[in-house]
């Protein structure tokens, strides 16, 4: 899974297999925080905003 | 009692009763929960496999429920990327399905494995050479999808929604699903295809082994054309016995047939193809190798050509039919008859690749090995089908499942014109139940 | 991979059928040598493990002409088509099982199995088996267990190595005496010596003085294939490639070793 595991080798059948899932896995993950962030700022925004008025 | 719990402006059944299905459920999942702990504890001689059988009859659900979740990939991929709009109606439902049925497969893997111990071996050790590497990649990063899917609609309880946070996380998820759908549709075309895979490499048994494109055999192909065929019939299945036993109308009519229409035209396609592969392996792939077609399926008590007969043709080309002419498709019950063959015909197809493939002898002095699942494998076997009733009764009772539950349900008579006064009445039903002590929901 | 010593080398077997008398020493010798754990009924064979199997095959045929042939079936140690593509070596998801591609020998990492028994699905030749069961010896039998072979714990496949553990102790034995290669009597499998009739010749099929490359003179141009007319592999049509050699002067025998269409010739395989 990890190039440091002793039965990694740098050939093509291990950079698209894992190229792909690392690919997938990133998208995820990204994708994820961007929305785990993006709803604490509107949140704490909204919250502002109300004590504002 | 849980009235306060309910997505707005719907009606469920009393707690009791509720209560009662659940214990139902519960029953069976518990019996199935024994026969996993004693496979777990005394290890798989629990189970009536054997060196010749070594993959058995949960290895088949496996692959079944797989094919049948495929309606969440592929609903997704219409609905996200294709942009087919109608579909938002039932992608809840097809997710909600796609999660019980991979959250099962992998409960499966983990029973079946003699060392559940060391599963993530295949994830550190990995021989990425190996359909089954590819298999368990892709059904853990596809599962980690159906749960980013799924937990938008738990968020969407009412009650859970007035919370500022939960409610902007649930419209932020929302507003990149397309994102997470794509990815979806991308793992999903290789898990599926690397479980047709894993009976076409194997070189070694003439009636799984198909030719090759690349490193892909014909099966990889067809296990995901066909998971997405048939995946949406077993959409439409659930969604009529959910409808049945909820004794309302949950999804409209042309929603339905739009996705039985497209699930019909896939079929169609699918088979073909399917015929197409079976005819040269036939002919040329297993003669190659020493065996007629007919070696196959004779000599033995259970697998006779009927099988292949009712795979393809019962179960792929009549179904097929029957959803693309659509006049047979606007009928409910042929329609109904459709779906029920097309998620047999999967099943049965998933099945002659795990079961047939082990029982079959290839040294010419070897015999048929047939096999009967003891009671614990039935139990693990039924364990998903309990687990997944559960799941679609608490999720139907309080999530907001099927957005056109309440259009096609009023509570009160509705004006029957416009979108916007079923709107109207939506807010009127929170008014109601704000004047009844709730609190408000915090508005951001 | 680069060869560090000596040459390469392809551990294989000339199993003479017309010697085998299905006395099923061989299968004894196995189970002593190789700690293969047994249980107290041993009725159902197909949950039996037995790195070493004794096939009896017929010729279907009624007295007076009917004749029976026994065939000893261990691990057929397959290459595939090309270097380590055997069917077992190329489906295992963990690695656990490996070509060693200095000796040709398919290996079996215990501890690093997790038993999926998708390599089973994968042999034709079922020469692979489960652990069922923990593998218990009755009494003081444990004191008799081959120290030089680790048990096998529950829940995870295993199946003949050419006893690779001698191939081990030859190597070191030879090392300390300053030599990297092995005389051919120095490395043999438990069951070779074991056969009262000497039906089992074990060696280098790529070393032309040694008696297995003699018997089955295998074709480096196809794949190992025996130029020996008398002399066939299992299921050579598969192109497991093994490198287990079985001698036979009967053709029945011969054919029974692989599949055939109706009405197909012999030639036909041969091609």
């Amino acid at each position: 899974m990890f190039p440091f595991s002793f039965e990694w080798v740098w050939d093509m059948g291990h950079l698209v297999f894992h190229g792909g899932l690392w690919y997938a896995l990133t998208i995820l993950g990204i994708g994820m925080t961007y929305c785990i962030i993006k709803s604490i700022v509107d949140t704490v925004k909204a919250d502002g905003s109300d004590s504002h008025h | 009692m849980d009235s306060a719990l309910f997505p707005k402006g719907v009606q469920r059944c009393s707690m009791g009763k509720f209560f009662l299905g659940l214990s139902i459920a519960g029953a069976v999942l518990l019996w199935g929960v024994l026969g996993l702990f004693l496979c777990w504890i005394k290890g798989l001689n629990q189970t009536n496999m054997n060196d010749y059988y070594g993959f058995a009859i949960w290895i088949w659900a496996d692959l079944a429920v797989i094919a049948l979740g495929g309606g969440a990939f592929f609903t997704g991929l219409l609905r996200y990327i294709f942009g087919i709009d109608e579909l938002k109606n039932i992608i809840n439902f097809a997710v909600l399905i796609g999660f019980i049925c991979y959250s099962s497969a992998l409960l499966i893997l983990a029973i079946d494995v003699g060392q559940p111990l060391r599963s993530w071996f295949i994830f550190w050790h990995a021989n990425v050479h190996s359909m089954l590497t590819e298999v368990a990649f892709c059904l853990s990063c596809y599962f980690a999808v159906l749960t980013i899917e799924y937990i938008p609609l738990i968020l969407e309880n009412r009650q859970l929604d007035k919370v500022p946070f939960i409610h902007n996380l649930t419209h932020n998820m929302h507003h990149i699903m397309a994102v997470f759908a794509a990815t979806g549709a991308f793992l999903s075309f290789f898990h599926q295809g690397s479980l047709g895979g894993v009976p076409g490499v194997l070189f070694g048994r003439p009636f799984a082994f198909r030719e090759h494109i690349l490193v892909w055999p014909y099966s990889f192909f067809l296990f995901t054309w066909s998971a997405a065929a048939y995946g949406p019939c077993f959409t439409l299945f659930i969604t009529w016995i959910t409808e049945k036993i909820s004794g309302k109308q949950l999804v409209k009519d042309n929603v339905v047939q739009l996705l039985a229409k497209i699930s019909g035209w896939m079929i169609i396609t699918y088979i073909i193809a399917k015929i197409a592969d079976t005819v040269y392996w036939a002919m040329v792939t297993a003669p190659s190798k020493g065996f007629a077609l007919m070696d196959f399926y004779s000599n033995n008590a259970l697998y006779g050509i009927w099988i292949l007969f009712a795979e393809i043709v019962l179960c792929g080309v009549v179904p097929g039919l029957i959803l693309i002419s659509p006049k047979l498709r606007a009928n409910p019950t042929t329609r109904l008859i459709a779906i029920i063959l097309g998620v047999i015909g999967v099943s049965l197809n998933r099945w002659v690749l795990v079961l047939q493939v082990m029982a079959v002898p290839v040294m010419s002095f070897d015999t048929w090995a047939l096999y009967y699942p003891s009671w614990q494998e039935v139990a693990t076997t039924v364990l998903p089908v309990a687990y997944g009733v559960m799941m679609i009764m608490i999720s139907y009772r309080y999530l907001p499942i099927f957005p056109q539950e309440v259009e096609l349900n009023p509570i009160e008579p509705l004006p029957t014109e416009t979108v916007t006064e079923i709107e109207v009445d939506k807010e009127t039903a929170e008014e109601a139940m704000v004047s009844e002590g709730e609190p408000a929901p915090a508005q951001a | 991979m680069k060869q560090a010593h000596g040459k390469t080398k392809k551990f294989g077997m000339v199993i003479d059928l017309d010697k085998c008398t299905g006395c099923g020493t061989c299968m004894v010798a196995c189970m002593a040598e190789n700690n293969v754990p047994f249980r107290k009924d041993e009725t159902d064979k197909r949950l039996s493990i037995t790195w070493m199997q004794v096939y009896k095959l017929t010729n279907g045929k009624s007295y007076p002409d009917a004749e029976i042939c026994y065939l000893p079936r261990p691990c057929q140690h397959c290459e595939g088509h090309h270097s380590g593509h055997s069917p077992c070596v190329s489906v295992c998801p963990a690695t656990a099982t490996d070509y060693d591609s200095e000796t040709g020998i398919v290996s079996q990492i215990y501890t690093r199995c997790f038993g999926c028994r998708y390599c089973m699905a994968a042999c034709p030749y079922h020469a692979r088996y489960f652990n069922w069961w923990d593998p218990v010896w009755p009494g003081d039998m444990e004191k008799y267990l081959s120290p030089n072979v680790s048990p096998r714990m529950r829940g995870v496949v295993e199946k003949c190595s050419f006893c690779f553990h001698r191939y081990q102790l030859a190597m070191e034995k030879a090392i300390l005496e300053g030599r990297h290669e092995l005389e051919e009597q120095e490395y043999q499998t438990s069951c070779t010596q074991a056969c009262p009739a000497g039906a089992i010749t074990f060696g280098d099929l790529n070393n032309p003085e040694h008696k297995v490359h003699q018997l089955a003179q295998p074709d480096p141009h196809h794949h190992g294939r025996p130029k020996n007319p008398k002399v066939f592999r299992l299921l050579e049509r598969l192109h497991t490639n093994p490198k287990i050699y079985y001698f036979s002067s009967k053709e029945w025998v011969r054919r029974a070793g692989d599949n055939y269409v109706k009405d197909e010739s012999k030639s036909d395989h041969h091609e």
